[in-house]
Formats: structure tokens, sequence, C-alpha cells
């Protein structure tokens, strides 16, 4: 509601007992978690001081400027993501829709466009026009193309080349490299799971052993590591739970001591959360943290959990978005890591999605929201597997759907008007899995 | 080798970086300019030397020129994009077809790292060059090095763990984390180390009681560092927690003098293992005794750890509902909007 602002927790007598307690021991962690604290704290102060009635407002119009801009142009200081535009668009379209900005039909074609040169010959997405193909642009073209939803969007990929291109980085021991002559790490199972669900794609053979790789990867901490016998780190889980969602195995996690991890990333005071253990708060971490526990609300409700919320995630939402509201907002439009920080594409993506799903409770069927501040900070609800929309998760689903599987090798008992599986409904795609 | 002089100069002006085009030894070769279509979208407004370089690497690359000048171009463009991975690939192909001197390789890729250590592509490219000479003797000090910059460096610690692995350089990695930890106590990163070493050489069995020394050890000069209690209950997890004899009897002792959030999580843990785990001839008087300690605990971390409130109280919750007696009089835990609701009333998250 507008009129009745919600008392803000970061305002709260009480919260600075929730500063780090550094034991009168000394280390570079303590001495730069308390300056953070700090920063953090002087933020809080201030808009305490200016705003007499605190209603954190999303600064809607400013972000869409940025966003409107960087679709089309970008300056030299992004020569470094030269190898990354696929991410680019998807960052940026990700975006608009979260803040519900149309996307004009000539720019989701000219995306369409560029995109198209951006796919390799041999299958797959580059990084751009002329590389070889890679798993992360890959990932983020088809999310793009699928946030644009129209025909011609679908039609750009090449399904048939972008199976042989995941058979081409697929490893004996079930890992993916990330591309040919690349390196190993859980994101590529991600998006390699990503793209084959939603193109329909999918074959026993894809994913075969891919299940046991990524199991493996969950530590002594509960959470997932980028390789086994690395620390448990948030992008990484987030990869790896997600794939394992699509797959149908995510049971398979030891789900309690994975819970246990995630919860223990959000920080008491900043509100935001941490990428791991005893490290800095980070805004992009609002999704790949705070995103898990939509995945895992589900995962445990599959397993016959009885006690879990009808209205909540189990995270704490109101302080997550006083932080991105708050701490994450660049006043000329994008949202950045943590104050002090530069604002840039991928720090406005992911605390807008992490804001998201911050705001918006359940599914379809079981709704609830809390938007801190003004009602118009509501952002559109995000899919907790594939972040983007849910409506255009389910869209591309019903289209690639009633396309044959290539390679001739179909799912057992399918046929062509199959009903559609999104991972998160009740038929894991993982049924058909050898 | 005259494809690395890309300063002319002379005594009054400075030097200049004088483009590919201007260079008569790649007169030969036509520029590719990037393709991005009519209308581009994210288009990048390069630099001049940015699309100077990247044009005839395009060059290259469309006739696979296999040449010392294609070697020496792909370091510029390394350097105005160390994250270009067409381009890291197109130099591993150089060096093995131009059978290029391996070590000048590691002095390269050594400074590169120094400067980018953070960047997926460039850890990768030394490992290829390692693997090719067979050689790890100069990784861990290396690694070393950029750890004592960045004590918590990603990519540093997956090169190094591989290295140690492939190599079976195990000996002195357990001093190296001792040390780290001596350093910081709170580097997560190295607890991680310490568990991975361990885990592949003695293992935690033999271990188990030495381990459990030095996390108290640390919990007592720092109590507040949650890493010691998490590697404290990740290492007594396979066997249970309430497995380790004395162990609650201790916890309770620092809990009056050295209480935090993460000792009270670590009580839970040892109340809800003796339940999910208790013997035959566990009384279920005891174990209720036990489930009301573990719902106390809940209770009391939904009060100090708000943040993880809606955590506690499921955990509660949950606890209560596999372990709870049937007994009328049992109340849902104060504060909890959410009772318990038969299965049958439950939505359905489809």
């Amino acid at each position: 509601m507008d009129g009745v602002p919600t008392p803000l927790r970061c305002f709260n007598e009480c919260h600075s007992a929730a500063m780090f307690v550094d034991d009168g021991v000394e280390t570079v962690t303590s001495r730069e978690q308390k300056k953070v604290e700090r920063s953090i704290e002087e933020v809080f102060s201030v808009y305490k001081q200016i705003h007499s009635l605190p209603q954190p407002t999303l600064l809607r119009e400013q972000h869409y400027q940025y966003l409107k801009k960087g679709l089309r142009h970008l300056s030299d200081a992004y020569e470094c993501l030269d190898a990354s535009r696929p991410w680019l668009c998807f960052w940026i379209l990700h975006s608009l829709e979260l803040l519900e900005e149309p996307i004009p039909a000539a720019v989701a074609s000219d995306v369409c466009h560029f995109l198209a040169r951006c796919q390799s010959p041999a299958g797959g997405f580059a990084g751009g026009p002329g590389q070889h193909a890679h798993l992360a642009p890959t990932y983020a073209a088809v999310n793009a193309l699928c946030i644009i939803g129209t025909e011609q969007a679908y039609n750009i990929i090449d399904r048939e080349k972008l199976l042989d291109f995941l058979m081409s980085v697929k490893q004996p021991d079930g890992s993916f490299v990330m591309h040919v002559g690349g390196e190993v790490d859980v994101r590529s199972a991600y998006c390699a799971a990503s793209v084959a669900s939603l193109t329909n794609i999918l074959t026993p053979k894809l994913f075969e052993d891919t299940t046991n790789w990524i199991l493996s990867c969950q530590n002594w901490e509960g959470g997932l590591s980028g390789v086994p016998g690395l620390e448990a780190h948030g992008g990484y889980t987030f990869c790896g739970t997600a794939a394992l969602v699509i797959l149908g195995k995510e049971h398979m996690l030891d789900l309690k001591a994975l819970l246990r991890w995630v919860v223990s990333r959000q920080m008491r005071f900043e509100g935001g959360f941490q990428g791991r253990c005893n490290k800095l708060v980070d805004g992009c971490y609002s999704f790949w943290q705070a995103g898990l526990l939509p995945l895992l609300h589900r995962a445990l409700f599959k397993q016959g959990e009885s006690e879990l919320s009808r209205q909540r995630w189990m995270f704490e939402q109101q302080a997550l978005q006083e932080y991105i509201l708050l701490c994450c907002q660049n006043p000329t439009g994008g949202l950045v890591d943590k104050p002090g920080k530069s604002r840039d594409f991928y720090h406005t993506c992911y605390c807008l999605s992490g804001l998201s799903i911050a705001q918006h409770f359940g599914n379809m069927d079981l709704h609830h929201e809390m938007i801190l501040g003004k009602e118009d900070n509501r952002l559109a609800p995000t899919h907790p597997v594939y972040n983007i929309c849910p409506e255009k998760v389910a869209q591309a689903l019903q289209h690639f759907h009633r396309l044959p599987v290539p390679d001739g090798n179909r799912q057992p008992g399918a046929s062509a008007d199959a009903s559609v599986s999104d991972p998160t409904a009740n038929s894991g795609l993982g049924d058909h899995q050898s | 080798n005259k494809y690395n002089t890309r300063f002319i100069s002379t005594d009054k002006i400075p030097p200049v970086f004088l483009c590919f085009r201007d260079r008569k030894e790649w007169a030969d070769l036509e520029p590719v300019p990037q393709d991005d279509g009519p209308n581009p979208v994210v288009k990048i407004a390069y630099s001049e030397k940015f699309s100077d370089v990247y044009d005839y690497f395009r060059a290259l690359l469309k006739n696979d020129e296999r040449s010392e000048r294609a070697f020496a171009l792909t370091s510029e463009a390394i350097e105005l994009n160390a994250a270009n991975y067409t381009v890291w690939h197109y130099r591993r192909v150089l060096l093995q077809a131009l059978s290029k001197d391996l070590r000048e390789e590691m002095r390269y890729i050594t400074a590169i790292i120094e400067e980018q250590p953070k960047n997926y592509q460039v850890w990768h490219h030394r490992r290829m060059v390692v693997e090719w000479l067979n050689d790890p003797s100069e990784e861990l000090e290396f690694i070393a090095d950029i750890l004592s910059q960045d004590a918590k460096n990603y990519h540093a610690w997956q090169h190094r763990q591989w290295v140690i692995q492939e190599y079976k350089l195990w000996d002195d990695e357990l001093d190296f984390v001792e040390n780290l930890l001596e350093e910081d106590v709170r580097n997560n990163s190295a607890w991680n180390q310490r568990h991975f070493v361990i885990s592949h050489t003695s293992g935690f069995s033999d271990a188990m009681e030495r381990e459990i020394q030095y996390c108290l050890y640390q919990i007592k000069k720092a109590p507040n560092n949650e890493s010691a209690w998490n590697y404290l209950k990740g290492i007594l997890q396979p066997l249970g927690l309430s497995a380790q004899p004395g162990l609650l009897e201790r916890v309770l002792e620092l809990k009056q003098t050295h209480c935090s959030p993460y000792l009270l999580a670590f009580l839970f843990d040892c109340y809800e293992d003796a339940l999910e785990n208790s013997k035959e001839n566990v009384a279920e008087e005891e174990q209720q005794k036990t489930l009301k300690k573990a719902l106390e605990i809940c209770q009391l971390l939904a009060q100090e750890d708000t943040i993880r409130k809606e955590y506690w109280l499921f955990l509660g919750r949950s606890l209560k509902n596999k372990h709870g007696s049937s007994d009328p009089s049992d109340e849902p835990l104060a504060d909890d909007p959410e009772p318990s609701v038969p299965v049958s009333e439950q939505q359905e998250m489809s």
C-alpha cells in the first residue's frame, strides 16, 4: 500500500548490533568487512536524514534511459566485454522486461539479426560476430531470443547445430567445457541444460553422467563449487542447482545442507548477500544466492516437506530489497555491486532480478507479493531457473516442444503435441533420462 | 623480433602506436572490419587502436595464417581484451604450429596474470602451457605470489588444486594452509584448502581429533569466525555430530564464554543429529528432551539472528513435525505466523 510506509529494518535502533564482531582479532577479512559496513551505515544514515518518511524508490526512469541507450551504444569502456556481447543483450533485455518496459519491434528485430551474426556455423553462439562458439554467450543469446519471443527470434536458433555444439563440448566425465579447447566448470552444465531444455534438444546422451559430476561439486560447506574440491560459491551454486532442477535431479543434493549454506550468506547488517563465507556483500548475489531459495522451496516441497511457509521465501526479503534500493542504485541510472562501485549492465540485471525474487513469492497459482516502498517499485516476476519472465519460458517451451528433437532421438513416448514441461512443474524432464 | 617493434620514435616526438594498417610488413593483408550488420545493437565505440588490431586479427583468422606476425598480433589483441577466448585459442594453435619457446610463453603468461588475475582465459592458458611442458615446478610459488595479493582469488585456488592433484605435490600444502590461516583465520578459501588436502592425503579418520582441536583452538581465539564453525561441522557431519564423544559438552562449555549465533546453530545441529540418528535404546522421554532443547535454540536464533528468522522458524516447525510427540498441549513456536497445516490442505505449487 502506498499510504503506510513499512518501517525499514535498517532504521531499527538495534540494527547496529548486527555489525561484524571481530573479537579483537583483526585480519584482512574483518578490516574489509568493517569498511563496507561503515559505508553502508553512511548510506542508511544519509537516507534517514533526507527522508522523514522512508519510502525507498526504484529509479525506473533513470534505469530505463541507461538501458535504452546501452542496448544501442556502449562506450569504449566496454571493450573488455567485446567477447560477451550476447550477454549485454541479455542483461539489458532482461532488465527492461523486469521493468515492464516494452521492446520496440524494430529493436527486437535488430537484436535478432545481431544474435544471428553471433551464431557460429558450427552451432552455438559466440561472444561476437566471427568469434568461436562458447556456452556462456550461447546461454545469453537463447535467453535474449526467448525474451523477445517472436517467431523471428525463435527461428534464429539452429537447433540441430546447437545440439552438435553441445555434444562437441561434452566431456566423458559428464562435465562440459565452456568452449572447444576451453575450461570446465559447473556454469557450463547450467548453460547447456538451460538452452537444451528451452529449445527442446535434450537427449539422454547429452546429460549422461552430468548429474553425478554436478553432485560432486557440493562440498563440506553445503554449497557448490565451480569444480570439485573448491570453495562453495554463490554463482556456481546457482548454476549447479538450477541445472539439476532442469534435469529433475535436485533431490539428489543434500538440500538441508545447501539450504543452511545459502541462508547463511545473507549479511546481517547490509541485508544483501555475499558470494562466499567471510567475503563481502555484492548486489549481483541478490540473484545468484537469493534465487536459490525459490528452487529449494520447490525441491523440499516435492520431497514432502509440510512445514514450508506459504507466504515467504526462507530469506529476509525486506532486508534484501532495502539493500538493493538504498545501496545499489546509481542516481543516474543502473545498479551496482555496493556503494562506491561503478554501474554496469551485469549488476543492473542481477540486482533487478534479485529485487524481483524478493518481491514475489510463489508462482501462478499461489502468489504473495511483498513490495518495499511504493507500489511502483514492483518488478515483473522472474523464473528462478532461467531468469527470464515465466511467461516467456512457457511460450518458448510451447514453441520448441512442437518441434522434433534433432538427431532423430525422440524422447520415449513423446509425440508432436506432447505436453510441454516447465522444469518447475510437477514432471521433471529428468524423468526421461536413462 | 621485428614484429615486436610497435613504437616509432624520434628524439623529439614521444613514441606512438603505429597502426597495423600503416605497417609495411602487413601491407599484403586486407583488414576485415567487424560485421555487426546494418542496425547494430550493443555497439561498442572501439578506440582506433582496438579496431585496427582486431580488423587484422579477423583477417588472420579468416586465412588461418600461422606466422610469427600472427603470433605477435595475438599479444596486442590480448592486451586490448584478455577475455577474448577466440584470440587465446588461436594463440595456442600458433604456439604449436610455430614450435614457440614455451618457457618464454610461461614468462609471458606470468606477467599477464599478475596484471589481470581475475580473468578465466589467462589461467586456462597457463594450465595448457604447464601441461605441454609437463613442468609444474614454478606453479606453487607463482600461485602463492598471486594469493599474497588476494588470498581468496578463486582462479588461483582452482589452478593450485589442479597442479597439486595432477602432479601430486601434496607434501607442503598443509603447512602452506596453516600459514595462510595464521595471517587471516577468516580466510574461507584456506579452510577449504585444508579440507582438500586432508581429504586427499591422510583422510579424516586419523586426523579427526587433531582437526577438532585445531577448530576449537581457533574458535576460542575468534568465536565469531563463521569459517571455523563451518569447518568443524563439515568434518563431523559425515559421521554424525552426535557420534563424537564429549563434543556436545565441550561446546556447551564454550557457550558460557564464547557464545555466538554459530555456536548456537552448532548446538542445534548436534541435537538434531541426536534425534535423527538415535539408537534403539534411547527412550522417548530422552528424545523429547532433546527436541525441546533443539526447539529452544531455534527460538533463540529466530530472535538473535533475525536475518534468518524465517529459516530458523521453518527448521523448528520441521523438526517438531518430524520428531514431536502427538501431545495436544504442544504449542506452536512463539512468534511463528505459520502453524503446521495438515498435508491435505497444502496448496499445490504446480
